[in-house]
Formats: structure tokens, C-alpha cells, sequence
């Protein structure tokens, strides 16, 4: 009996290292979306002014898109827009984007200094829209296939990493499917 | 030429670990008294090829080598010289190799200076160093080789990180793995004593010192980097319970655990078989910090170096040193002897109980850091363990802590009288009266009730520790002169002891005043505007652009006026550094000892002529960290107490004749 509380210490040790092992296999900034493989809501944005069109779920079908929620004030999209930049004016893939609760002049005057690389700009002005497509937080970006159905969801800002090993071939991948 | 001399250093140096490892211990269990003694130069050996190594990568950052990839991914010609040579440990590989030249420092500091060890402990001591430092050269030259050349060489390299670029965070590493690596002795000893079977008060004399030198650098370098995120980061906290920020602090509360067990051995030769595992968790829990700063497996603040490869090798690392010494515990440890018999009101009994609430409090934070990682493996769902959880499960085990702290040195070893020791502390309780009532009076009884109780803790743990030392010095009850002579005489530890409780209560005192009533404004400010800051009035002059070595920054002027009168011209700045393509918040700060006023320049409006400016008053605050440099001062005066002087002991039993001269 007393030789057990001595193995204690090693057993409960044994215990934090499977967890450690099995915590390699997962990564912390990966949260779940629960819209995977389901199609994208059901929406319609009028556009920024000043751009011709809007988005709305309709847009989404027929080309492979990806859909960046992003905001004037928020400083990691500013991170994120020479990433967003080169997806969409060197790589060829559509971009369109949802401006999030933001104030209309501070948007335009965002992409004015920062470059406009996206297709097409939804103003969600009071983030209604973004409720439904279960948005955590700005930016967040989501990759949808050709019948409109989310296969791909990045919370927090896009890197080049996630780009070139993720987002590039899911692209190539969903383009080649269908 | 000179990285590869650096890189086969280290392969040597490699090898020599092997050597002090393996001889030794064989020595050790044969009794081969040659052997055993290879130990020594060994341990020297491989101090000096690390040091060689690192020094050539050293100068590899300071001559700006691009042809080493190292100092193309974390350095740049136009790099002030300060960075260069602090940039060789903020990277990742740096930062290892920093890592194992404190390894082997250590490792040769107790083969220069263990001469009175017996010889077969200090041969073992010396091969489990020599084992630790396997595995983390292995780690380097296998996964984190900083030695790695590129071709072809580009023209000019990728710069530091900025938020490392400054002075606070370039000492600060240093200091936090001189007190990881520091309980590497600790373990070393522990597994020593293990293999030995045998633990004895001079085992715990020897820890000691090894322990105090590792626990007080541990606390520079943890009040260091939060000073520097005070300052840095912007936000005007000063501690964010960040998985990173916790795995340094698990270190250092079961390092306090180990400090004071450790006494309880050496006086009594009680509580062996815990102190054994304290020192085995100590070490786990920082090998366990460089673990989770470098696998990336929690998210946080402090994502600069992260790579899961890398996290799986100190995973095995980390199974091998901690299960393997644990494995040993569990079949050893039970043939311990145990130890002298003593009440639970003592000295001894007190001790148990610092013990008993610091694991309780190292055991919190454990599960708190990692909470989210356990549910997450279980699959039962994602979570993030913030501030609330910790300040409502770390605090009521650190009051009762502190309120303990302050009587158990009144209590004598064996067997105390705790109605004696309360009345010996009466003055105590009055201070904590007078100071609670001045903090009420002070703030027109604002504030939470918990600060108020915040306010009574620092008074009782500074009051109550000069008290302490007021009674073993018999003040006011013998003649001054003669309470002079008493404390002159005094134990360097007595003294050690007094400094580093008192200081708590000054770091408590910090923390509860910038916690309860600090003021904070956000607001967007054109130049010439005013704030209104507590007692303060911030104008907003005007924003100028400066040039730096490698940055370009806006800089804010601001005056900051108390009715009327000048107080302080501040200049934040916020800096853009082009080749990374970041900015930073350089905060400006003004200081009287009972308070900062905290400026950060954030950013321009859409129209750009306006401001968000952070504008904070924290009472107090650098209380926090003048305690903390106490708390360390008083480790090293406890430090150089006589017992610990190497060979102090042994010179004295040597001076006797060996013979008795005939009469």
C-alpha cells in the first residue's frame, strides 16, 4: 500500500504526457465550424458604396470563392491584406468580401490606402449577416465550393503558410471536381 | 570557417557528455575510484565546447554572417549591436543553445566547487548533468541546429522580431533559464540521492545553496518579463496568466516549495522522500516550460518560436527525464529512512503547511494552463482558461499562504506555541489596522473589499517579518547597541529570510494597489486636446516623425500637469519596422515610487488627425517589481551564508590534528 503512493507521481505523470501526445495532433487555433460541408446561408448584402455590387449566397455558385470578413478597424486584417492581395491579383481565385460593422467612409478610405482586391464588397453594417455564418471574430475567412457549400473555414488571419498548404490546394481540388 | 568550428564543438561536446555520463556512473557502482573522477574535467570539458560554440555563433550574429541561415532569419545589418548579440537567444535555436550553456555552467560550477561532496555522490550528480545535457545537444543538433549554412548568401537578413528588439526582454531569457537550468542541480541531487538510497541533512546542505541561486535568477527573470510586457505590450497589465507566463511561474512556486522543504531536511532529516520529489517536479515543471513554449501546443501571447517537430523531441525528453526519475522514485523512495517526529504546530509543521498550500497553488495553475488541452484531447469541446478562473482559484490559496508565512517562523522546531506567537505579533496587527485604515481613508473607502484585504496582506507580511526579526534581535527589549550586535551576528539566512517575506508584502502591495485603482482612458485625441487622468491633466501636443537605426516611428509629446504645476513630458512612439513589417507601442512611462502615469500612441483615425490614445495611472505598480528584486536579493543574502560558503565545513573538521599529540 505504501509502495503505491510512491508510484503515484509516475502514474499521474504517464497521465499529462498521453494528453501532451495526443495534444500534438491537434491545434488550439483550430475551432471547429459547425457550417463545414453544409451550404453557405442564405443572404443578400447591398454593396459598399461606390462598388457595383454587392454579395449575396447566389454569387457564391458556379466558381470556387472565398468569402474574407474583414473591418476598417481591425488590425490583423491590415496583417492579413498583402496575403489576401497576392490570393486574389496573383493566384486568380475570387475573393469576395464582407465588411463588418464598420462605418462606410473608414472602409473605403481602408481600401483606398491599403489596395481593393476583392470581386465584390458586402456592406454587413450592423453584422447581422455575419451571425449566420457563425462569425467568431474579424478577420475570418471561408472557402466555397462550386454548388455553394462551405468546405474551408480560417479564424484569425490568413498566413502564406495556410495559403500554400491549405486554401491553394483545396482550390485546385474543388476546381478539379466538379 | 567559424560556425563549423562552433558546430564541431558541439559535436565534441556531445561525446564528452557521453563520457560524463557513463564513466562515473560505472565508477560509481564499482567502486572505482578513477573513474568516478573522470567527472570533473569532464563536466569542465563540455562547459568550455559549449562555450565555444556559442560563442561562435555569437559572433556569427554580431559580424552579420548572412551565410548562416540563423542570422538571416533573426538578424539585419542595421540592427543596433545591443540586438545582435541579444538576438542569438531570441530565437529558437539560440535560445536552446543559451539553454545548454547554463546547463554545463552549472554542471562545472559543482564539479569545481563540490570538492567536500562525497565522492561517489558527486560522480553521480555529475552524470545526471551529464545525461541532461545528451538530451538537449542531441535536441539541437538533431532538430535546432543554429549552425546551418545557406547558399546562395542573401545581401541582407530578416531582422528580430521588434517586440524582442529592447533592453527588458534581452536580459530577460538569460535570467529565466539561468533558474530553469538551475534545478537541473536540484534533480541531479535528487536522482543522486535516489540511486544512492540515501538522504541525509548534509545531502539537503548541499541542495540548499544550488536551489536559492536557481529560485532567486528565476525571480529576476519572471519580474523581468513582467516589467517588460508592463511596458511593451500596451495594455498597462502587468501579468496576463499566458500558458507561457504560467509555465515559468509552476517553476518557481514548486521552487519555493523545494526551498523551504529543503530546510526542514537539513535541520530535522524529516520530509525526505517529499523534498526528493519536489526536486524531480521543480526540474519537470521547467523542462515542461520549454516544452510548451516550444511545441505551440497551447495558444498564446508568446507564439515566437514555435515548431511541433521540435515539441515532440522534448516531449520524449521530457517522458525519459521526468518518468524515468519518477520510475525510480517509486522504487526507491519507500526504503528511505524516515526522519525525525515533530507536532503539527512547529516549525516543521508550518513548513509542511507552505508546503502543502504552494503545491495546491503550483497544482492550480497546472490545471488552469492546461485545462484547455485536456478537454480538447478528450474531445469534449474547445475552451480558454482566462484571468477570472486563476484569480479565483491562485488567491484564496496564496492568503492563507502569506497570513502562515509571517507565523511559522515564530514557532519553535519540534514543538511551538501558537497562542505565544500571535501574542508576539500583536505590533504586526496593529500596522495592519493603521495601513488598512490610511488605504480607506486614503480612497474614501473606494475600491473593492478585496483590495482593502489585499492592503491588510502586505502589511501583515512586511510588519509581521520585521517583527519577526525585531524579536530574534530583542529590540527595544535589550539596549540598541545590543540589538545591533544581535542582528550583526545574525545567520546571513536570518537575514536572507527577512528581506525576501518582507518584499512579498511590498510586491502585494503593488499588485493590489494598480489592481483596485488604477484608471484607464481610451479615447481618440487630436493634438492640443486635454485628458483627464486621476489627478492628472494630458495634453496632447503634437506627433513628430522620427528616425531610428532600423524603425521609423511616430512620436506623441505630451504634457502631463497636476493643478497646474509641469509633472512630465512624455514621448510614446509607435514604431513601424520596415524589413518585418511590423509596428510596436513604445509606452512612455513616468515613475514617482507610488505611481505611473502610462502613455501609448496608438493609431491614427481614418483622416489622420487624430489619435487613439491609452492613457493609464497605476498606483503602485512598481512596487510589484521592487519586491520582486527584494525577494531576489534576499535569496542571494541567504546565499552567502556561511554554512553554504563552499568547503566551510569541511576546512574546519580538516584544521583538526589527525593525531593526538602526546602530553
Amino acid at each position: 500500500m505504501r509502495r503505491l503512493i510512491f508510484l503515484l507521481p509516475l502514474l499521474l505523470f504517464v497521465g499529462v504526457g498521453v494528453a501532451f501526445l495526443l495534444g500534438f495532433e491537434r491545434d488550439p487555433r483550430d475551432i471547429p465550424s459547425a457550417l463545414i460541408d453544409k451550404p453557405a446561408p442564405d443572404f443578400t448584402l447591398p454593396p459598399l458604396p461606390g462598388h457595383k455590387e454587392g454579395v449575396s449566397s447566389a454569387m457564391l455558385k458556379g466558381d470556387v470563392t472565398l468569402v474574407n470578413v474583414f473591418a476598417s478597424w481591425c488590425i490583423p486584417c491590415k496583417a492579413e491584406h498583402p496575403v489576401i492581395t497576392r490570393l486574389s491579383k496573383e493566384l486568380g481565385v475570387t475573393v469576395r468580401g464582407i465588411n463588418y460593422k464598420d462605418k462606410t467612409g473608414d472602409a473605403l478610405d481602408w481600401l483606398k490606402r491599403n489596395g481593393d482586391p476583392y470581386a465584390s464588397i458586402g456592406a454587413d453594417l450592423d453584422g447581422r449577416v455575419s451571425i449566420d455564418w457563425g462569425v467568431y471574430g474579424v478577420p475570418e475567412t471561408y472557402l466555397i465550393d462550386r454548388q455553394g457549400r462551405i468546405r474551408f473555414k480560417q479564424v484569425g488571419p490568413l498566413t502564406p503558410q495556410v495559403v500554400d498548404e491549405q486554401i491553394l490546394p483545396m482550390v485546385k481540388h474543388l476546381r478539379a471536381a466538379s | 570557417m567559424i560556425p563549423e568550428l562552433g558546430h564541431y564543438a558541439l559535436v565534441l561536446a556531445l561525446f564528452v557528455a557521453l563520457v560524463q555520463s557513463g564513466v562515473p556512473l560505472a565508477g560509481a557502482a564499482t567502486g572505482n575510484a578513477a573513474w568516478m573522477g573522470v567527472a570533473r574535467p569532464a563536466a569542465v570539458a563540455q562547459m568550455l565546447l559549449v562555450l565555444v560554440a556559442y560563442g561562435a555563433l555569437t559572433w556569427a550574429h554580431v559580424v552579420s554572417d548572412f551565410s548562416v541561415m540563423n542570422v538571416v532569419q533573426n538578424s539585419h545589418s542595421a540592427k543596433p549591436m545591443l540586438y545582435k548579440v541579444s538576438g542569438v537567444w531570441g530565437n529558437h535555436e539560440g535560445s536552446m543553445m543559451l539553454w545548454i550553456v547554463m546547463l554545463t555552467v552549472f554542471g562545472a560550477a559543482v564539479a569545481v566547487f563540490g570538492r567536500n561532496l562525497p565522492p561517489t555522490l558527486k560522480a553521480r550528480v555529475l552524470a545526471v548533468q551529464g545525461l541532461v545535457g545528451i538530451g538537449f545537444l542531441l535536441f539541437i543538433l538533431t532538430t535546432s541546429n543554429p549552425f546551418i549554412r545557406v547558399v546562395p548568401a542573401p545581401l541582407d537578413g530578416n531582422d528580430l522580431n521588434p517586440l524582442l528588439q529592447d533592453p527588458g526582454l534581452a536580459f530577460h531569457p538569460p535570467f529565466l533559464y539561468a533558474g530553469y537550468v538551475g534545478f537541473s542541480i536540484a534533480f541531479s541531487f535528487a536522482v543522486a540521492a535516489l540511486i544512492e538510497g540515501r538522504v541525509d541533512p548534509a545531502w539537503a546542505r548541499w541542495v540548499r545553496p544550488w536551489t536559492l541561486a536557481a529560485w532567486s535568477t528565476l525571480t529576476a527573470g519572471i519580474a523581468l518579463g513582467s516589467w517588460w510586457a508592463y511596458y511593451e505590450l500596451g495594455w498597462g497589465g502587468w501579468w496576463y496568466w499566458d500558458p507561457v507566463e504560467n509555465a515559468s511561474f509552476m517553476p518557481w512556486l514548486a521552487g519555493t516549495a523545494l526551498l523551504h522543504s529543503a530546510i526542514v531536511v537539513e535541520k530535522r532529516d524529516a520530509l525526505k522522500t517529499w523534498t526528493i520529489l519536489l526536486a524531480i517536479i521543480t526540474f519537470s515543471l521547467s523542462l515542461m516550460g520549454t516544452f510548451l513554449v516550444r511545441s505551440g501546443i497551447l495558444t498564446s501571447v508568446h507564439a515566437f518560436a514555435v515548431d511541433p517537430a521540435r515539441g515532440v523531441f522534448i516531449l520524449v525528453l521530457l517522458g525519459i527525464a521526468t518518468g524515468g526519475s519518477l520510475l525510480l522514485y517509486s522504487l526507491r523512495a519507500p526504503s528511505l529512512k524516515a526522519g525525525g517526529l515533530f507536532a503539527p504546530i512547529s516549525r516543521e509543521g508550518s513548513l509542511v503547511l507552505n508546503n502543502l498550500l504552494l503545491s495546491t497553488a503550483t497544482a492550480t495553475v497546472f490545471i488552469g494552463t492546461l485545462y484547455p488541452l485536456f478537454l480538447d484531447v478528450l474531445k469534449l469541446g474547445k475552451v480558454s482558461v482566462g484571468a477570472p478562473f486563476f484569480n479565483a482559484t491562485f488567491v484564496p490559496v496564496a492568503i492563507p499562504m502569506v497570513i502562515a508565512m509571517v507565523v511559522g517562523p515564530f514557532l519553535a522546531w519540534k514543538r511551538g506555541d501558537l497562542p505565544g506567537a500571535l501574542t508576539r505579533l500583536w505590533s504586526a496587527g496593529v500596522a495592519v489596522v493603521v495601513c488598512v485604515a490610511i488605504a480607506a481613508y486614503i480612497t474614501n473607502g473606494g475600491g473593492p473589499l478585496l483590495a482593502l484585504v489585499g492592503i491588510a496582506l502586505a502589511a501583515w507580511a512586511f510588519f509581521g517579518s520585521l517583527a519577526e526579526f525585531a524579536e530574534r534581535i530583542r529590540l527595544f527589549r535589550v539596549p540598541l547597541k545590543d540589538s545591533w550586535t544581535r542582528a550583526a551576528h545574525l545567520p546571513r539566512s536570518a537575514w536572507g529570510m527577512t528581506i525576501a517575506h518582507a518584499c512579498l508584502g511590498i510586491s502585494i502591495l503593488g499588485m493590489t494597489g494598480t489592481s483596485a485603482w488604477q484608471t484607464e482612458v481610451i479615447q481618440a485625441m487630436k493634438p492640443g486636446e486635454t485628458a483627464q487622468l486621476a489627478a492628472y491633466s494630458v495634453r496632447f501636443d503634437s506627433v513628430a516623425e522620427v528616425q531610428g537605426a532600423n524603425f521609423r516611428a511616430e512620436e506623441g509629446v505630451f504634457t502631463v500637469t497636476k493643478d497646474g504645476a509641469l509633472i512630465a513630458t512624455l514621448k510614446p512612439q509607435r514604431r513601424s519596422y520596415p524589413v518585418t513589417r511590423m509596428t510596436t507601442t513604445e509606452s512612455a512611462i513616468h515613475t514617482t515610487v507610488f505611481s505611473d502615469v502610462y502613455i501609448a500612441l496608438g493609431d491614427p483615425t481614418q483622416n489622420g488627425t487624430a489619435w487613439i490614445v491609452r492613457l493609464y495611472h497605476h498606483p503602485l505598480v512598481p512596487w510589484i517589481w521592487l519586491g520582486a528584486l527584494g525577494m531576489m536579493a534576499g535569496g542571494l543574502v541567504s546565499l552567502s551564508d556561511r554554512r553554504f560558503r563552499v568547503g566551510a565545513p569541511e576546512r574546519r573538521r580538516a584544521a583538526k590534528p589527525t593525531l593526538q599529540p602526546a602530553e
